[in-house]
């Protein structure tokens, strides 16, 4: 752990201290007790911050920290389920496509390119948009999953293709040991590796993603999450009514949670090639 | 010429100073063709370094110079290390070991002239002209002008390696260091390139330094060779005493190995590896595989001194016959 | 012949992405429940009072028409791709019914074209330079100081960056106008300048994330370039440091740089998009926005249809320069 430690660079540390910090907030201090941060005129409202409200309140009588940390969990929980539901297929199909190879390859690979080339946003816009006023969590969720496994498929796929002809594997072939457990043993825990990058990538994208639908309208309205949250400071002019707690706090928090997931990200890749010691 | 004046070389790692090329001390003169012959890793292409001035990080003179002098057009000059980077390609030029990727890939190969003639050469002339220049030249070589019009990867690689040396001897150089020219090429092209090196130090009266490890090479070609083991020359004199009268056992057991035409003897290879670097052993660094080793050698360095006229040996058993 | 093969696969490429977007686009809203010609009816209803049962059919069948719900899946599907694709006709807008979708987008997307074109040329030509000195001299304090810049300004949403500049420029120094305000009226002179004036912060936000990303890719390509052996060998060569990085690491760096700017297309769009909607500049994500509001699906469907359309094409474009650039195409 210590040797971990030592090896990694400063990029890496720090994003891994921001992601936490966000972390702790989302899943940490979002479950200590508190009043719903969604019902108006909980509070007195437009409030400059005080003790009793960390960050003053909304104009419709909202505590502002409040829903900060709320919308700081979903939004990491809707980019933790789209990465989880991604990187699972993704690296799935990747796999069986990579080893299988002949027809099942061939029809797996265009299929994963042509999720790759279209562009994203719009389909997810006019998928949203026909949801509107319908939409939960969960289906918000699958709707961004649509896109999130192909990239990590394409990455598993060819990584699959290098390794079906390094020794290691067919030294464990000629051992005798049955595919499933060459591909358990011997596999998965380096496409684990590549799979962790994919992840951190996804949420990544995830949140982003839901963010920018937010800013159309495409969220759900009865979510609270940063891109929301900003929204809806926007909608009710919480610029004009320098309402800078209540708007600035989601914009800084999504700030640092990108920059932090990235330099995670960026630091983790920086590692895993100074491992394979380029 | 090139002389080597007392120098030494180390490589800067985290376990410490990795002493490659230890207090070598000779001349290399104008008009002949030198090599330097070894296993690999014994130092032969940290010396090349040396001798043409790449001296980066982590590698380090730690004492000693080389000293770069000659004539040309007439006039004097004299570089020391440090500063004969800035004659690179005018009078000292460097032909590498991989010439599969030292090109650029997406420049055609007259660029590569073009972009070695240095501007105070070309004052006078146009491009035109230039290219006409290198034109007749190719031709003198025996080498299509057309060349110059391809890209690197158009050509095979022994069209490469020829467009090199063309490339590395344009300026006419005093001095041209070709590492390992040969390798990786067939048989067939590797004598057409010992030829085109051979012609080209003939007609330019230059000096040619040859690293090979391929011992044939040598004898075709060089002039005077010296042999290195484990970071130093243990023997050091012209090529055919070096191949008919050895005098150090490990220049004696190399020259054993090599077959020769009618003689039926059974080769014998030499057993064991040479030391690491990381970690010489004291005194002769030959001695834990020299059939001859004594107590001595196993604790004096032996000097590198001259033991006939023009024949340099490191050796404290000159005389003894090795089998 | 290999050019020809290049050229004949990222022309496929093209056509079959094209194709199936469009067939998603066709797809999905068959998939949900909801019928937008009763939605239609619905609204003008709710706007104009009931209508009589004789004039609400026959209104229903030409709008079911216009929309392209008469006649079996095939015929719908064929008429789609006939009308949508080939003359950009998605019927009527909701928002200004009876004036066709395709015209009004045809009026919105030059604002588009011209302002996501601009930065994104200037972005990779500005970041690709900046990248290669920074990468040329890795070690220098500065370039590590740009790279860190760049790090915390890439992985930013470009609505946020959008956002934040509108608040910091155009609300509290006021500098620039809140919302893009461009004046048709008043002759060419106050078009012009009020249309700068409205770009400015919608070209910079874009300016700032694009150049971010080319900052960081260029600083480790050109590194990279910067250790081969070619690039050494130039060194060694006597070769003036000037020439090496113009020359050598540069050509070859900025040949990835292309492909990566035809890949990157898709992204920068949709940040276009965002970007207008924050700042309410008259393009297609205001459009875009629009439509989504007021339920106009004609209006989603045909600005979709033509962002799949405009970013393929950009990417073919981009496709189509490179082998002039990269020898190893040209010539087999």
């Amino acid at each position: 752990m210590k040797k971990f430690w030592k090896n990694t660079n400063g990029r890496f540390k720090t994003g891994l201290i921001m992601t936490a910090f966000f972390l702790v907030l989302g899943f940490i201090v979002y479950y200590i007790p508190h009043a719903n941060p969604f019902t108006f005129n909980t509070y007195p409202s437009k409030l400059d911050p005080s003790m009793e409200n960390w960050l003053g309140t909304t104009s419709m009588g909202q505590d502002v920290f409040w829903l900060l940390i709320e919308a700081i969990h979903n939004s990491l929980v809707i980019g933790l389920i789209v990465a989880t539901i991604g990187t699972v297929v993704g690296v799935f199909v990747g796999l069986l496509a990579g080893f299988s190879g002949g027809a099942v390859d061939r029809v797996l690979t265009v299929v994963t390119d042509t999720f790759v080339v279209i562009p994203s946003l719009p389909i997810l816009i006019l998928m949203t948009s026909l949801m509107k006023g319908t939409s939960t969590v969960i289906l918000m969720a699958l709707v961004l999953a649509m896109f999130a496994w192909a990239w990590p498929s394409r990455q598993i796929r060819s990584m699959a293709l290098s390794m079906k002809e390094r020794d290691f594997i067919h030294t464990a072939w000629f051992s005798g040991e049955g595919t499933v457990q060459v591909v358990v043993t011997e596999i998965l825990p380096y496409a684990l590796t590549w799979s962790l990058s994919n992840f951190m990538n996804a949420t990544l994208s995830a949140i982003a993603f839901e963010s920018s639908l937010a800013v159309l309208g495409l969220s759900p309205a009865n979510l609270i999450s940063l891109g929301n949250m900003i929204q809806w400071a926007r909608e009710r002019n919480a610029i004009f009514a320098r309402q800078w707690f209540w708007i600035g706090s989601p914009i800084v928090a999504t700030v640092l949670l990108f920059i932090g997931l990235f330099l995670l990200i960026t630091g983790y890749n920086d590692y895993l090639s100074m491992k394979r010691g380029r | 010429m090139l002389k080597i004046d007392h120098l030494s070389t180390s490589y800067k790692t985290i376990d410490g100073n990795v002493r490659v090329v230890s207090d070598l001390d000779f001349e290399i003169y104008d008009n002949e063709i030198f090599g330097i012959a070894g296993e690999s890793g014994c130092g032969k292409t940290t010396l090349l370094k040396a001798l043409y001035d790449i001296v980066e990080f982590p590698l380090e003179i730690d004492s000693g110079r080389v000293i770069l002098s000659g004539e040309k057009n007439g006039a004097p000059f004299s570089y020391e290390s440090g500063k004969i980077r800035s004659t690179w390609w005018n009078n000292i030029s460097y032909v590498p070991q991989a010439a599969q990727s030292v090109l650029n890939p997406i420049m055609q190969l007259k660029y590569h002239f073009l972009d070695s003639i240095p501007k105070q050469d070309r004052k006078s002339k146009t491009e035109e002209q230039t290219l006409d220049r290198v034109k007749q030249y190719l031709e003198e070589l025996s080498l299509s002008p057309d060349l110059l019009d391809a890209y690197p990867f158009q050509l095979s690689g022994g069209m490469r390696q020829r467009v090199i040396i063309a490339l590395a001897t344009y300026m006419s150089p005093n001095v041209v260091l070709a590492d390992e020219p040969t390798t990786a090429l067939d048989v067939v092209v590797q004598r057409g390139i010992l030829m085109m090196l051979m012609r080209l130090q003939k007609q330019l009266k230059n000096t040619l330094v040859l690293v090979s490890h391929d011992m044939g090479v040598h004898y075709q070609v060089t002039n005077r060779m010296g042999i290195m083991y484990s970071g130093s020359f243990v023997e050091l004199g012209k090529t055919d005493f070096i191949f008919n009268e050895p005098i150090h056992p490990y220049t004696k057991m190399l020259v054993g190995a090599l077959p020769r035409v009618g003689d039926k003897s059974q080769k014998v290879g030499i057993p064991g590896r040479p030391p690491a670097l990381t970690n010489p052993p004291p005194g002769c660094r030959f001695a834990p595989r020299c059939p001859v080793a004594t107590d001595l050698c196993r604790r004096d360095v032996p000097p590198f001194r001259e033991v006939k006229p023009g024949r340099f040996a490191a050796c404290h058993n000159l005389d003894k016959e090795v089998r | 012949m290999k050019f020809h093969k290049y050229f004949g696969l990222r022309v496929l490429t093209w056509f079959l992405t094209i194709w199936i977007g469009v067939t998603f686009v066709f797809f999905i809203p068959r998939m949900f429940p909801a019928d937008p010609v009763e939605n239609m009816i619905g609204q003008i209803q709710a706007r104009s009072g009931q209508m009589d049962p004789v004039q609400m059919e026959s209104l229903r069948k030409s709008l079911r028409l216009q929309f392209g719900l008469e006649g079996s899946l095939l015929e719908q599907y064929g008429t789609y791709l006939w009308k949508g694709l080939l003359h950009f006709d998605f019927g009527p807008s909701l928002m200004s019914y009876p004036e066709p979708a395709g015209r009004i987008i045809a009026t919105y997307l030059p604002y588009t074209l011209c302002l996501s074109l601009t930065s994104t040329v200037l972005a990779w030509v500005i970041g690709n330079m900046i990248g290669l000195l920074a990468g040329f001299r890795k070690d220098k304090r500065s370039s590590r100081i740009l790279e860190s810049i760049a790090i915390c300004i890439y992985p930013i949403p470009y609505f946020i960056i959008a956002l934040v500049l509108q608040i910091a420029f155009a609300f509290i120094l006021g500098w620039f106008p809140l919302i893009a305000t461009i004046n048709h009226t008043g002759g060419f002179g106050v078009f012009i300048s009020s249309l700068i004036k409205s770009s400015v912060l919608p070209a910079v936000s874009l300016l700032l994330l694009g150049t971010g990303w080319w900052i960081i890719s260029m600083k480790s390509l050109s590194g990279t370039t910067a250790a081969e052996d070619f690039v050494l060998y130039a060194r060694y060569r006597g070769l003036p440091e000037g020439k090496i990085g113009r020359s050598y690491v540069f050509r070859n760096s900025i040949l990835t740089q292309i492909t990566a700017l035809a890949m990157s297309l898709g992204g920068v769009f949709s940040g276009a998009i965002m970007t207008e909607i924050i700042f309410g500049y008259p393009g297609v994500g205001t459009l875009i926005q629009k439509a989504i509001m007021q339920s106009d699906y004609n209006m989603i469907l045909g600005c979709i249809t033509i962002s799949i359309v405009a970013i393929s094409t950009a990417t073919l474009i981009v496709d189509l320069i490179y082998p002039f650039i990269d020898p190893r195409i040209r010539y087999s």
